[in-house]
C-alpha cells in the first residue's frame, strides 16, 4: 500500500485539472477543492499515523528501481510537516472563500491554489534531487500567479522582485545540482548520502554551503531575506498567509533535510548558529521600524526562522526535536496572526498602524483572536510559543551554545515588543481617520465574512489545542528527531523498496 | 567535456549576472536568461565527455549518460514557462507605469526617510515628497 504515499501530490494536481473545467460554476469548483483538501488532509493523516514510530516508507514511481526513477519517500519529519500544510491549506481555503465574491465566475484562483498544494506536498515527499527542483518550480509557478492576482500596480512591483529572487535562487539550485552530479553521478538523496561521505571533505563542504544558499533565498535566513518583507505583503490576505505559513517553511524543510542527509555534521556547526542568531535579530529589529500590520508580520517570519535554524544548528536529537515542534508551532501562529491581519484590513479598508485605532471597542472579538497567537509568538507561558522556546533553549544549554540562547532569549523579548506596538496601535486609542466599517456592509453584499472569522478562529483554537497535545507532539517530534540525525533508516528504506 | 563549453558557460554566467543587476527589467529578464542557458550547459557538462547515443545500439564505444540531458531538458521547458511569465509582467507593469525601470520601495524609502533629517526636504534630494507619500497612502 506504499502507492498511497503519492495521494497528496496526485489529488491536488487532479482537483486543479477539474477546476480549470469548472470555469462557469463558481459554487461547484468551491465544493471541489474543499473536497479534494479534505481528502488530502486525511491522506496525510494516515501517512503520518503509518510512520510515527519513526519508520520510513518509500515508494519508486511506476516500478522503476529507486536509484533510476522517481522516488517518493515518507518519514516522520515529512509526514508531520504534510499533515500541519494541508490543515492550513484547508484552513485558508475556507478564509479564501469567504473573501471571494459569489459572482466572480472566471477566477482561475482555486486551481491555482491546488496546484500549490501539489507543489508543497511534493517537496516534502520527494526523495530525490531534482524532483525537489521540480517540486520547488510548481509551488513558485503557483505562487507567481498567486502574488499577483489582482494586477495592481503595487502588485506587479512587488511580483517582480519576487519572481526575479525565486527565478536566480533556482538557476543556482540547478547549478548546484550538476555539481553533485559531476561529483557523485546520482541526485538520488538516499544514493547521495552514501556516496557524498565518499567524496574530498573540502569539496563537500563547499557543496553543502551552495545548497544552503540556495534553500536559504527560499527560507529567507540571514543575509538572504531581504525579498520577503518586500513582497508578501502585497498580496491578497488569504495568499499571504498561505506563504507566510508555508512556503519559507518548505525552505526550512530542505535545508533540515539536506543539511542532515546529504551534508551531516558531527557536533554543533558554528556556522548555522551564527546565521541563526543574526537571522533573528536582524529580523525583529525590521520589524520594530515599521508601520504596517503586514509588513511587521512578514519581518517576524524571518525572525522566527532564525530560531528553525538554531536547533537544526546544534545537530543533536533533542535539538532537532525542538525545531520541528517550533516548525509546527510558526506554521499554525504565523497562518492564524496573517488571517487575522486580513480581517483588520477587510474591516477598516487599511494596515497602517498611524491609522488605525480602538478597535478594542468596535470589535472584542477580533482582538481577542489576535492577542492569543501573539503573545504564543513571543512565547508567553502556557501558549505554544512558550514550549517551543523553552525545548529549543533547553537543547541549546546542553550544547553550551549560550551565546545563541541569550540572542534567542533577547529576540522574544522584542517580539513581545512589536506586538505590543501592533496592539497599541490597532487595538487601543482612537482611530485616526474615518470610523472602522462594520463587517459586511462593504464594496459588495455577495462576500461572505463570517466565514472568514470561523476559519481563522479554527485556526486560533488549533493553536491552542497545540499546547494541550504538547507531550505526545514532542514525542513525535523525537522520533522525527532520531530519523534525522540517523539516516540510516531512510537510506535503507529507499534502497530496499 | 571541451575548453569551448567551459568557455560558453563562464561567460553565460558573468554576463547574466551584470544583467541582472541592471534596472531596465528587460534587461533583467535577458539575464535570467542567460544564467538559465548556462546552468543548462553546465548540467549537460556534469555527464562527462561525450559518447554514442545512448539506449540505442548504434556504433561502438562508451554511451553518452542520458540522466544530465533529461535534466536539462526539464530545466529548460521550466525556464521558458517561468521566462514567459515574467516578460508578461514586465509587460503589464511598462503599461501601468510608462517606465521599464525597477522602482525603489516606497515603505523602505519612508523609513530611510525617518533616519534622515527632517528638517529640510529638498524637491532635488531624490528622496519622497510629501506628495509621493499621500499617494502612497490611498493607495493601500
Amino acid at each position: 500500500m506504499n502507492v498511497a504515499i503519492a495521494l497528496p501530490i496526485v489529488l491536488p494536481l487532479a482537483g486543479a485539472a477539474v477546476c480549470l473545467g469548472l470555469g462557469r460554476w463558481p459554487l461547484l469548483r468551491r465544493a471541489l477543492s474543499v473536497t479534494v483538501l479534505t481528502a488530502t488532509v486525511l491522506a496525510s493523516i494516515s501517512l503520518l499515523v503509518r510512520v510515527a514510530d519513526g519508520s520510513v516508507i518509500a515508494l519508486g514511481a511506476g516500478g522503476w528501481e529507486p536509484t533510476v526513477g522517481i522516488t517518493l519517500v515518507a518519514d516522520t519529519f515529512s509526514a508531520i510537516m504534510l499533515t500541519v500544510s494541508s490543515l492550513m491549506l484547508l484552513a485558508v481555503l475556507l478564509f479564501a472563500i469567504g473573501s471571494e465574491r459569489t459572482d466572480d465566475t472566471v477566477s482561475p484562483f482555486h486551481a491555482v491554489y491546488l496546484i500549490l498544494a501539489a507543489g508543497v506536498s511534493a517537496s516534502f515527499l520527494t526523495g530525490d534531487l531534482f524532483n525537489l527542483f521540480v517540486a520547488f518550480e510548481i509551488t513558485l509557478t503557483a505562487s507567481y500567479v498567486l502574488i499577483t492576482f489582482g494586477g495592481s500596480r503595487l502588485q506587479v512591483r512587488h511580483g517582480m522582485s519576487y519572481v526575479v529572487i525565486s527565478l536566480l535562487a533556482s538557476t543556482l539550485f540547478i547549478t548546484a545540482i550538476g555539481l553533485v552530479y559531476a561529483a557523485t553521478g546520482t541526485v538520488n538523496m538516499a544514493e547521495l548520502a552514501i556516496r557524498l561521505a565518499e567524496v574530498d571533505p573540502g569539496l563537500r563542504n563547499a557543496l553543502g554551503i551552495l545548497f544552503l544558499v540556495v534553500f536559504g533565498v527560499k527560507a529567507a535566513i540571514f543575509p538572504l531575506f531581504f525579498w520577503l518583507p518586500d513582497s508578501y505583503p502585497a498580496a491578497a490576505s488569504p495568499v499571504t498567509a498561505i506563504f507566510a505559513g508555508l512556503l519559507t517553511k518548505v525552505g526550512v524543510y530542505a535545508i533540515i533535510r539536506s543539511q542532515t542527509l546529504l551534508f551531516p555534521s558531527d557536533g554543533p556547526s558554528t556556522l548555522l548558529l551564527a546565521v541563526s542568531g543574526l537571522t533573528m535579530i536582524v529580523g525583529v529589529l525590521g520589524a520594530i521600524a515599521q508601520d504596517d500590520v503586514k509588513r511587521i508580520l512578514s519581518f517576524h517570519i524571518i525572525s522566527q526562522i532564525g530560531y528553525m535554524i538554531f536547533g537544526l544548528g546544534l545537530f543533536t536529537v533533542a535539538g532537532l526535536a525542538a525545531t520541528v515542534f517550533y516548525v509546527v508551532h510558526h506554521i499554525i501562529i504565523k497562518t492564524t496572526l496573517f488571517l487575522v491581519g486580513g480581517l483588520i484590513e477587510e474591516r477598516t479598508g487599511t494596515a497602517a498602524l498611524s491609522k488605525l485605532g480602538g478597535m478594542l471597542h468596535a470589535s472584542p472579538l477580533l482582538a481577542t483572536l489576535f492577542l492569543l497567537p501573539a503573545l504564543s509568538l513571543a512565547g508567553i507561558p502556557p501558549l505554544s510559543g512558550f514550549v517551543a522556546k523553552l525545548t529549543l533553549i533547553q537543547s541549546g544549554l546542553e550544547i553550551g551554545a549560550n551565546l545563541t540562547v541569550g540572542v534567542a532569549i533577547l529576540v522574544s523579548l522584542l517580539t513581545l515588543f512589536s506586538m505590543t506596538k501592533i496592539w497599541a496601535g490597532v487595538f487601543w486609542g482612537t482611530a485616526t481617520e474615518e470610523p472602522p466599517r462594520p463587517v459586511g456592509l462593504e464594496r459588495n453584499q455577495t462576500r461572505n465574512p463570517r466565514l472568514m472569522v470561523w476559519a481563522t478562529s479554527a485556526l486560533v483554537v488549533a493553536g491552542l489545542a497545540f499546547v494541550v497535545a504538547a507531550a505526545p507532539l514532542y514525542e513525535l517530534g523525537l522520533n522525527a528527531a532520531e530519523t534525522l540525525v540517523d539516516p540510516s533508516a531512510y537510506v535503507r528504506a529507499v534502497m530496499n523498496s | 567535456m571541451t575548453i569551448v563549453l567551459v568557455l560558453t558557460v563562464t561567460a553565460l554566467y558573468g554576463i547574466g549576472s551584470y544583467l541582472l543587476m541592471q534596472r531596465n527589467l528587460s534587461r533583467i529578464v535577458i539575464g535570467l536568461a542567460m544564467l538559465g542557458h548556462g546552468a543548462n550547459l553546465l548540467l549537460l557538462q556534469a555527464g562527462g565527455s561525450a559518447g554514442r547515443a545512448p539506449l540505442v545500439d548504434v556504433g561502438s564505444g562508451p554511451a553518452s549518460d542520458p540522466l544530465p540531458q533529461a535534466l536539462a531538458l526539464t530545466a529548460i521547458v521550466i525556464t521558458f514557462g517561468v521566462s514567459a511569465y515574467l516578460l508578461t509582467m514586465a509587460y503589464r507593469n511598462w503599461l501601468m507605469t510608462d517606465t521599464d525601470e525597477v522602482e525603489d520601495d516606497v515603505e523602505d524609502r519612508r523609513i530611510a526617510e525617518m533616519a534622515a533629517t527632517r528638517i529640510e526636504r529638498q524637491d532635488d534630494s531624490g528622496l519622497l515628497s510629501e506628495d509621493d507619500l499621500a499617494q502612497h497612502e490611498t493607495r493601500t
